[in-house]
């Protein structure tokens, strides 16, 4: 096991811009970011040794970086893709095999959705492809939400209830100028807008954006040559579910045992609990995904979720702060927003997000793949355990 | 060029696309620890023998949960909302699918509803769909 602290990020950044960014292509985001990254280090591409990268091939971004490296991963099991690749990246560095690792995100989700880009998961003759994109039409709501109406008959979790999350993370939109939808919104408002697949509607689902995002780790014995405030990774947790895009393989549709087995192994790593956490992400694809992640991860009991969202324990000013940004549902989502889940936690813990928490120690992003198919869960913090 | 979401059938699968193509649900059953699985590939998910032969499923399964999708692809050549559901067959494995021959309403639509297998056109292929069990065969009426 590599020791709790051992690694830690000494920059990160995203894209220079974020939502809709016409005049670059996924890669031209990604590379983006990395350059933005390499500044936030203080770093030059010859002090890279290890890449990550997903939905292109890491040979191609490597060399349009410059960097020659001796290690590198294309991890590609969705939206938390790079969450994984980070947790790859430590394994490297603890290994030997390479010392820095630059771990880069570009995805142009609304502008060039099919330019420079692969996504396998519903390839000719894929379990997807065969036995269940068609049937939702390719939308990952419908795929997502298969579950949700058995939660809500299990649980009673009423569609009001549903619908706070995307409310309170509007609420802290309004005051992150990146963000792409600030304009406050109610419940009303949510269970107004479009329907896309009973009982989701529009406002319940995230957005689609251009977006890079870069991150560079390395040891944290390194961490004080650097100009930024480290960012400590005291616990790193993973897990795989079902097929890609094929929920039907889940093995408990309402507890899905995943989202324990990856929060377990980065909360017994950092050696924290819930109760220790000042911040938190949960990636949003949908409204639904923070209620089965607080739950899964622990915060709170099952069919507790969203009652604890609309009560507004995540929203400005509660308990326990969530999604930040604004979440995947306002800030940005460009179809795999790992990457930009963690930033925002990175930023926390650096004390510098535009909803800046108080005295952030411990934070924690949790990040989906597919459709419930991939989970990875990260716990930061700005000290190092002694 | 075939729309890219119309499903592609594999060494593996094909016997189920042919068992569809003839109105009939052949499903993958392991010859060593005898259980049905779906999907259909090459080993067994259960005890993984590579030792797999095909049964004909009774067709009967319950509604486990869904959505109604407003915007459905045009090859089902069907107006409106459309469910995808998760179904649970009477073998065993859940799987997705989508409830026809009824009302696209949660009214008509009620979870642990019995409902049996029903094969539908969807562009060149017969795929696999299922209907309340009382419903009218090929009829668009209420369940
Ligand atoms: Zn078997």
């Amino acid at each position: 096991m590599i020791p709790s602290g051992a690694m830690a990020i000494v920059g990160a950044a995203e894209s220079t811009e974020i939502g809709t960014v016409p005049h670059l292509s996924a890669p031209g985001l990604a590379l983006d970011a990395a350059a933005n990254a390499l500044a936030d280090a203080g770093l030059g591409p010859g002090d890279i040794d290890g890449v990550t990268c997903a939905y292109f091939p890491v040979a191609d971004i490597s060399h349009q970086l410059g960097v020659f490296p001796t290690w590198v991963d294309n991890t590609q099991v969705g939206g938390c893709s790079w969450m994984l690749q980070l947790r790859n990246a430590m394994a490297a560095i603890h290994a030997g095999w390479c010392t820095t690792v630059l771990v880069v995100y570009g995805e142009s989700g609304r502008s060039h959705p099919t330019l420079a880009t692969t996504y396998d998961g519903a390839k000719a003759g894929n379990m997807a492809n065969q036995f269940d994109q068609f049937y939702g039409g390719g939308t990952p709501a419908v795929l997502f939400s298969l579950n949700l109406l058995r939660y809500m008959r299990e649980t009673g979790l009423t569609e009001e209830q549903l619908a706070a999350g995307p409310v309170n993370q509007r609420q802290w939109a309004a005051t992150v100028p990146r963000a792409t939808k600030r304009d406050p919104i109610t419940v009303d408002d949510v269970l107004g807008s479009n329907m896309i697949a009973w009982p989701i509607r529009r406002d319940m689902c995230c957005l689609v954006s251009d977006a890079g995002g870069a991150l560079i780790v390395t040891s944290a014995d390194r961490a004080a040559d650097f100009p930024r405030p480290p960012v400590y990774i005291l616990g790193a947790g993973a897990a795989i579910e079902g097929g890609v895009m094929s929920p039907a393989g889940m093995r408990d549709f309402l507890r899905p045992p995943y989202i324990r087995t990856s929060g377990e192994a980065a909360f017994g790593q950092a050696g924290i609990t819930p109760a220790d956490v000042d911040h938190l992400m949960i990636y949003d694809a949908f409204a639904h995904n923070p209620i089965f992640g607080l739950e899964g991860l622990g915060f709170v009991g099952f069919g507790e979720g969203g009652p604890f969202i609309a009560e507004g324990h995540t929203a400005p000013g509660g308990s326990l702060p969530m999604n930040t940004n604004g979440g995947g549902m306002s800030y940005a989502h460009s179809g795999s927003y790992g990457m930009l889940c963690m930033q925002e936690s990175i930023r926390q813990v650096r004390g510098e997000a535009a909803n800046q928490i108080p005295d952030v120690e411990v934070a924690v992003c949790h990040g989906w793949g597919g459709v419930w198919s991939a989970c990875s869960t990260f716990v930061f913090s700005n000290s190092r355990p002694s | 060029m075939p729309h890219p979401l119309v499903p592609v059938p594999t060494p593996e699968t094909r016997p189920y696309w042919e068992g569809l193509a003839e109105h009939r649900l052949d499903l993958p059953r392991c010859r060593r620890c005898e259980q049905v699985f779906f999907p259909p590939t090459a080993i067994c998910p259960h005890c993984a023998s590579n030792q797999i032969g095909w049964v004909t499923a009774s067709g009967e399964a319950t509604l486990y949960s869904y959505v109604i999708h407003h915007r459905p692809l045009k090859l089902w050549r069907t107006e409106g909302p459309r469910s995808v559901a998760l179904v649970q067959l009477a073998e065993g494995p859940m799987l997705v699918s989508s409830v026809v021959n009824c009302p696209q309403t949660p009214d008509a639509l009620q979870l642990d509803m019995p409902l049996r297998a029903t094969f539908e056109p969807f562009d060149e292929l017969t795929v696999l769909c299922f209907e309340p069990v009382g419903a009218a065969d090929g009829e668009g009426s209420g369940a």
